[in-house]
């Protein structure tokens, strides 16, 4: 029997009212669209897409800041849609979330102190002064901020240290899970590196459970054990991570993988690269079908009326794809292995 | 080799105001050739974009004052040059893509009037004749339908098509030098592809040089061919790309490459660069300005500003362990004499 998954999310669906135009018709943005996956504890778990495909709403939904429009999530093996307020605000104590925008998501006129401390104030904990002052401490040495921070104010800081505060304050109620959105996007290269460096290291050390959403796949491989990527509101394929980039099933990961760019010139000289046509179809109007086949070198006539589902041909590896998963391929097809 | 089509000569822009001077950038030097690609890389600060404005003339001046340096397009100097030549320079033989391409384009017209406007200036071509090669150049960049997109306005367009339109405005008049300012970094991955693969296809029609201007170590070597690394103002290493990522001189260099997680390959540990860079505006650094983050700084390191050493290939590096190697101190790079007006 295999331990409780932290999180299980499961046929999550959430849809938007929308006008597409003044004039026209009401419309429905779906932009969850039937989502499944758990997280077990201490894993971390990513989110992969391009922007529109729902990994933020997905985050939220996640997060109980949104009400899902169908489906069910259980947090713990608890159902979050049927909790009280009271249990809702018990959750929260053990599932956090780090946000990407280290200059909106901190209270200008708070003091680092007082915004490390703010969870404790909600949830009533830990009010021995001297107690108090030595988890700061702790969380402080943790997050690597120092002490002469504590009483000053964000924007004395930079960016990758006003990110370290909102980790700090992620931490502060020593979560089970941490729900991180984009957490190093906003980051330059070098101060990325560290905090994807303390991320991993506060995970050894608090026994944490990352759901890292992120459009980054360096960044995910760097970091996640297992991956979901997104299209336009659905998964189109699970695997663990080493899998996903080495042997990637749908058509979709495989052109995002290949559109990476390889920060070796080298690699990049002897690489093949899958150039998708056109952009992301509007979530408004998701074409019939499999929502990818506009963009698929290997859509045939089928994808045009049926929607594939997500199928696990293998144990842990789930494509949506009718086409190409887990046969023989065309040898220039397998690009991203070198 | 071809002589350079635009060269840059110990370049500086500081932004001076009643409190504080910012030495936004402070000595970069390069030479372009016709049809290459240069990239500057460097992190948020590092004076990369603001060295791209000085080349247009775009920086508000004051606060901003270039304060040295020559910057030669075809041999003449862009600084020197009086305000209406330099407007028949800008837009038609040195060309600029920016970053973010729905502010970079006028909502309230047509597309096809902000690419005929170019032509219409430098081309002296009739509306008629400018509104065919917009459709042309829409063609060209990609955009399906062109003759019916023509008329559509920006927000019509998705980002991707948006920038599409930016370049077709910036290739309209085929320019010698395109200078490309994080083009990419709006864009999601598989558009950042097109694009890339669109600039690459149009630099061979039009033989046009690119300045690309990234954060993204990746698309760095993707695309130049020489690449110059800027650190606090300053360009710290200068090399052809593959020479760089073979065997970066500059521990700055060497810290930024490590630090680059990559889809190719799982590491336990990021090589981080410790700590920050410097505040620009709080006066003037002693010595190296990476001093203070420097794995291999020795004394002198953080009390003398370091020259720029000239290394076999054409490299630069800014860097006093070059010197203990035998490299020699450069004196084409060297600052220039004086404050240009």
């Amino acid at each position: 029997m295999s331990p409780t998954p932290i999180l299980e999310v499961r046929g999550l669906k959430k849809h938007f009212a929308a006008r597409s135009g003044l004039f026209e018709e009401k419309a429905t943005v779906k932009a969850v669209d039937g989502v499944s996956f758990s997280v077990m504890p201490q894993e971390s778990f990513a989110v992969v897409g391009e922007s529109g495909c729902g990994k933020t709403t997905l985050g939220k939904l996640v997060l109980a800041l949104e009400r899902p429009t169908e489906g069910s999530i259980l947090f713990e093996g608890r159902d979050v849609g049927a909790m009280s307020r009271a249990e809702l605000k018990a959750m929260r104590s053990r599932l956090q979330v780090i946000f990407q925008d280290p200059y909106s998501s901190l209270d200008p006129r708070m003091t680092v102190a007082q915004i490390i401390a703010e969870p404790w104030d909600i949830h009533g904990l830990h009010k021995n002064p001297a107690e108090r002052a030595k988890r700061l401490h702790k969380l402080l040495d943790d997050c690597g901020i120092a002490k002469s921070f504590l009483d000053r104010h964000p924007h004395e800081f930079s960016g990758g240290q006003r990110q370290r505060v909102g980790i700090a304050r992620a931490l502060a109620l020593e979560p089970k899970l941490i729900v991180a959105d984009e957490p190093v996007s906003a980051l330059d290269v070098s101060i990325q590196a560290q905090v994807l460096n303390l991320l991993k290291d506060l995970q050894k050390e608090h026994q944490l459970a990352y759901l890292f959403i992120s459009h980054d796949f360096s960044v995910v491989r760097h970091l996640c054990t297992r991956i979901a990527v997104m299209y336009l509101g659905r998964v189109v394929e699970t695997a663990d991570s080493e899998t996903l980039f080495n042997d990637p099933q749908h058509p979709y990961t495989e052109a995002l993988l290949s559109a990476v760019p390889v920060p070796d010139p080298a690699v990049e000289k002897r690489r093949k690269r899958i150039l998708l046509s056109g952009d992301v179809p509007s979530p408004l109007k998701p074409p019939p079908g499999c929502r990818f086949h506009p963009r698929c070198r290997y859509a045939v006539d089928s994808c045009r009326v049926s929607d594939p589902a997500l199928d696990e041909a293998r144990p842990g590896h789930a494509a949506a794809c009718a086409v190409l998963p887990f046969k023989d391929r065309r040898s220039d097809a397998a690009l991203v292995a070198l | 080799m071809e002589p350079p089509v635009l060269s840059v000569r110990g370049l500086r822009a500081h932004f001076v105001t009643r409190e504080r001077t910012v030495k936004a950038v402070d000595g970069i030097s390069y030479d372009l050739a016709p049809g290459r690609t240069l990239a500057i890389v460097g992190e948020s600060g590092s004076g990369k974009s603001v060295h791209a404005l000085s080349i247009l003339g775009l920086l508000p001046t004051p606060p901003a004052k270039i304060v040295a340096g020559e910057i030669l397009f075809q041999g003449r100097d862009l600084l020197k040059m009086p305000p209406s030549e330099l407007r028949a320079v800008r837009g038609n033989r040195v060309a600029m893509i920016f970053q973010e391409p729905m502010t970079s384009l006028n909502p309230v017209l047509r597309v096809g009037e902000q690419i005929a406007e170019a032509v219409v200036l430098h081309q002296k071509k009739s509306q008629a004749e400018a509104r065919a090669k917009a459709i042309e150049l829409l063609r060209k960049v990609g955009i399906p339908h062109p003759d019916k997109r023509v008329d559509d306005y920006p927000h019509q367009f998705s980002g991707g098509m948006r920038q599409r339109a930016m370049i077709a405005i910036a290739l309209s008049c085929e320019p010698d030098v395109l200078i490309a300012d994080e083009p990419t970094t709006a864009l999601d991955v598989t558009i950042q592809a097109q694009i890339l693969e669109l600039m690459k296809t149009l630099q061979k029609e039009f033989k046009t040089a690119i300045i690309l201007i990234t954060h993204n170590i990746g698309v760095v070597a993707e695309m130049a061919d020489d690449v110059v690394v800027m650190y606090a103002g300053r360009a710290v290493e200068t090399a052809p790309v593959g020479e760089l990522f073979r065997n970066p001189r500059h521990p700055y260099t060497r810290g930024l490459l490590a630090s680059v997680p990559s889809i190719y390959e799982r590491k336990e540990r990021l090589e981080a660069i410790g700590g920050q860079p410097p505040d620009l505006g709080a006066g003037d650094i002693p010595g190296c300005p990476f001093a203070a983050r420097c794995p291999v700084a020795e004394a002198r390191c953080k009390t003398d500003d370091p020259p720029q050493f000239s290394l076999p290939g054409g490299r630069m590096t800014a860097c006093w362990k070059a010197e203990a190697e035998g490299a020699e101190r450069t004196h084409r790079f060297a600052p220039v004499k004086g404050a240009a007006s």
